[in-house]
């Protein structure tokens, strides 16, 4: 059954698309798809997942998986489910609502339990930091640093100073937790500022200096194979927006059978920032980047797209009056570089449907200068992207490197 | 050092008119939004690192690398006011010290847009008091912010960056 759903998306679908743009008019295709696109859906190194609204089913554009923590070296464990799959962060984070064991706590030379506040631009994540065994697929990354965010601890004023607001409860998160599997083997790196990491005695948090070995990890820089790196492979969206869309988590780059680079395009980052350039109309933006995190296509401003802005409800995304259809060029550190299409279709409709996987759907990503793309997770849908990690190997470039 | 630092400043400004110069000055210094350029020497013990200035056609930048990475650039006018301020670098700056009296309104507003919505995305609040940007992702932030009201005649708000 599955076999014959595949076989109608990959191979019956993309002929009647193609029928479709023939009678032109309100073509609404997606980011370029691959024909040659094949999802991985057995494996040892295979966790599926899933664009499908996620918990509160108010989460458009975002993908969610299952990850098993366990008390280190035991079989207490606790599958939690609805976890986001974010390549722009490292690292993994749970909700303490929707932990049920106890795990343990990581704690500073001094005996004090060490604490972090994670900034992203959506919200800071704060509470403890705790160590589990985590278990996705086959896979086991052991005695990992995890975050265990939402807990009562006083937020102290270098996490508060950075003005975000919290992330610390399913309403606010839209999940049950951030399963971070970026480009880099630890969530803040080598030169990670005190405002990052605390110490938290009974009270008043003191920020640390936190070694990169104590820092939480990319759970699949742990993994005992398959732990350079993974492809994120979603299927391609049809028609535009469908009410969900699957897919896999797969580890290793290279280590398998089935998670070969083939023809895939390496594109390297800038080993600091995980940034790579995009130009667009003769324009190189330098801090672009590719985020399944972020839950569109999020470039420039209104002005300098092209695209209308939204108003009201929508706002913060593009509104054109119809179908936009962009292109950009991609190039890597290493000088690789191709052009990508993708659309862009009017968020206030897009958001008036039920559905969860909105292939066209995107805004601006500043409103002013420095510009740059966030190639969100619309432009995961009918591509397999590979995520390499930073001090791993990985063919075809030095990783930290995207490749699709 | 110093002739890699002026074409990464000039890189950064439109620059209308000619003979830019920079000054190096290697002191700590940080103002506030909407405050006057005294207070960059009231808040100069919060930030490590060395400070440039930039005089430019009608208003001067101060920029300030901190140890941290995180670069700030602020914009000041020709009365002496920091109408504008520019941020990037690995991790978010200390917003509190750099909105001043607008970080309670900043606050209020990044709560607003995040309930307004589920899902993660550019921050971007355009309250008729003042304008502030974040974007980016960990270990690559960036931000801009200004107050419409005291933009110095002239100046457009895509020079702060």
């Amino acid at each position: 059954m599955r076999a014959l759903r595949i076989l109608f998306i990959f191979a019956i679908l993309p002929a009647f698309m193609f029928l479709c743009s023939c009678g032109g008019g309100s073509s609404r295709s997606s980011s370029s798809i691959s024909p040659s696109q094949t999802i991985t859906t057995s494996g040892t190194n295979v966790a599926s997942i899933s664009v499908n609204g996620g918990p509160l089913g108010n989460y458009d554009d975002a993908a969610f998986a299952s990850v098993t923590v366990c008390v280190p070296g035991t079989s207490t464990c606790q599958t939690v489910d609805n976890v986001l799959v974010d390549t722009g962060s490292s690292g993994l984070r749970i909700l303490s609502s929707a932990l049920t064991v106890a795990l343990p706590q990581q704690n500073a030379s001094n005996g004090n339990p060490v604490f972090e506040c994670f900034p992203f631009i959506s919200g800071y994540t704060w509470g403890p930091v705790q160590t589990a065994d985590v278990e996705i697929a086959g896979e086991k990354a052991s005695s990992a640093a995890v975050e265990v965010i939402g807990t009562n601890t006083p937020v102290p004023s270098g996490c508060l100073d950075f003005g975000l607001p919290s992330s610390g409860t399913l309403d606010a998160l839209g999940a049950n937790g951030i399963l971070g599997v970026g480009l880099f083997a630890q969530d803040c790196g080598a030169d990670c500022p005190t405002t990052i990491y605390y110490e938290c005695p009974s009270s008043n948090c003191q920020g640390i200096s936190e070694s990169l070995a104590q820092q939480v990890a990319n759970p699949v820089s742990l993994f005992a194979t398959d732990n350079n790196g993974v492809i994120i492979e979603l299927q391609a969206v049809s028609g535009g927006e469908q009410p969900s869309v699957s897919g896999s988590l797969v580890f290793g780059i290279a280590t398998q059978s089935n998670n070969a680079l083939g023809g895939a395009t390496v594109y390297t980052a800038n080993p600091t920032s995980g940034n790579f350039t995009t130009t667009y109309n003769g324009t190189a933006y330098p801090e672009s980047f590719i985020d399944s995190g972020s839950n569109g296509f999020y470039f420039l401003s209104s002005s300098v797209s092209g695209v209308p802005a939204c108003g009201g409800d929508a706002s913060g995304f593009y509104c054109p009056s119809s179908t936009a259809n962009i292109s950009a060029t991609n190039q890597g550190t290493n000088g690789t570089s191709r052009t990508v299409n993708f659309s862009i279709a009017n968020a206030d409709t897009l958001f008036g449907s039920n559905d969860s996987a909105l292939a066209d759907l995107g805004g601006p990503s500043s409103m002013s200068a420095p510009y740059f793309f966030d190639w969100g997770l619309p432009f995961f849908f009918g591509r397999n992207v590979f995520v390499a990690i930073q001090g791993q190997n990985a063919p075809g470039g030095t990783p930290p490197y995207w490749a699709y | 050092m110093c002739k890699r630092q002026s074409r990464s400043i000039s890189s950064w400004l439109p620059v209308a008119g000619t003979g830019l110069m920079i000054f190096v000055i290697a002191f700590p210094a940080w103002a506030s939004l909407g405050g006057d350029s005294a207070s960059i020497q009231a808040d100069q013990l919060q930030m490590r690192g060395t400070r440039q200035t930039i005089p430019a056609e009608s208003y001067t930048v101060h920029e300030i690398q901190a140890a941290t990475g995180v670069v700030v650039r602020e914009y000041i006018s020709r009365d002496g006011k920091v109408f504008g301020l520019a941020w990037h670098g690995p991790w978010p700056p200390d917003m509190r010290q750099l909105l001043g009296s607008y970080f309670e309104q900043y606050v209020q507003a990044a709560k607003a847009q995040s309930v307004s919505r589920m899902g993660r995305r550019p921050l971007m609040i355009d309250h008729p008091a003042f304008v502030v940007h974040l974007s980016g992702h960990p270990r690559a932030f960036a931000g801009m912010a200004y107050v419409p009201g005291i933009l110095p005649p002239g100046v457009r708000a895509e020079e702060i960056q």
